[in-house]
């Protein structure tokens, strides 16, 4: 089963990349844009069949390893 | 003194550590990552500088999840002494033996100079040869050097005088160096036991550095 993970930044805090991509869309002219945000995506191939056990195995990689919870938020997409 | 210092892939301050505490009179031994058991009487555990496994991830994320690890959680929780130095501080706080986190610098950029920091709290045995508002002039180099730590965790930080050093100029007032809260440099955990830092004292050791201000530092370990 493939098992998608998006991880942002929390709200509120400095995502120092999409700072500067922003700056640099204005600098071209895309002066309507009011935010960029930065994500990472990470693509799972995993053993499990059952939807219920990947998404609680995934949870549990993302509390432990993929995502750091005090700055990061992550979604769970199950292809 | 014993000390212990740990190498991953990719740290690349351990012998400079190594470097300063033998300077300072202090028995090293450079620890494995693959090890699981930290030298016998091993009374003080440095996590030195670098880029373990290449910040892959983020800084230190894959670092506290190595073999070495519980061995450092054992250390940590029966008391013993553990100093996280720039990636050692990431790797400390990604193992949640510190709180907050690391978030990359506001102005984006690798910051390599030399920072003044001021002492805020001497009330433990790394910052005990100093006074408050005492100033220090420490090598800085990271890329993701701008702590985090949200409202609550700011209070109770403050309210247990963990905030150790922060960013200052040389008149002593606190300034944005990389866009930590504060302008955090180092803190310690509640029991005083941890300590990090992203700052370099390891490479504050002779003349021909910056300052000998980091032998004061590391020699708080050492004196009794």
């Amino acid at each position: 089963m493939k098992v998608e993970v998006q991880i942002t930044f929390k709200d509120g805090i400095l995502d120092p990349q999409g700072k500067v991509i922003k700056h640099s869309l204005h600098s071209l002219g895309f002066s309507s844009i009011k935010e960029v945000k930065i994500s990472k995506n990470i693509i799972l191939e995993l053993e499990e069949t059952n939807s219920q056990k990947a998404q609680s195995q995934v949870k549990s990689m993302c509390e432990k390893l993929l995502a750091n919870t005090v700055i990061e938020d992550y979604k769970i997409k199950l292809a | 003194m014993k000390v212990a210092v740990l190498q991953f892939l990719c740290t690349n301050c351990e012998y400079d550590t190594q470097y300063a505490f033998e300077k300072l009179g202090a028995k090293v031994q450079i620890v494995w990552h693959q090890n699981t058991n930290l030298p016998q009487n091993t009374q003080l555990l440095v996590i030195a500088g670098g880029f373990s496994y290449g910040d892959c991830l983020r800084s230190g994320a894959i670092a506290k999840v190595s073999p070495i690890m519980k061995a450092v959680v054992n250390f940590a929780q029966q008391g013993g002494l553990i100093l996280g130095i720039c990636n050692g501080f990431q790797i400390l706080l990604e193992a949640g033996l510190l709180p907050g986190a690391m978030r990359h610098n506001d102005s984006l950029r690798f910051i390599s100079k030399p920072s003044t920091l001021k002492i805020i709290n001497n009330n433990n045995i790394f910052l005990k040869l100093f006074n408050p508002n005492d100033t220090v002039r420490i090598p800085c180099a990271h890329a993701e050097g701008n702590y985090y730590i949200n409202k609550t965790g700011l209070s109770s930080l403050k309210k247990n005088n963990q905030i150790l050093l922060t960013y200052c100029n040389e008149q002593g007032q606190e300034i944005n160096f990389n866009g930590s809260v504060q302008s955090i440099a180092g803190i310690c955990n509640a029991k005083r036991n941890i300590f990090g830092l992203m700052p370099h004292p390891e490479r504050a050791m002779d003349k021909f550095c910056v300052s000998c201000d980091g032998i004061k530092m590391l020699q708080g370990f050492l004196s009794k």
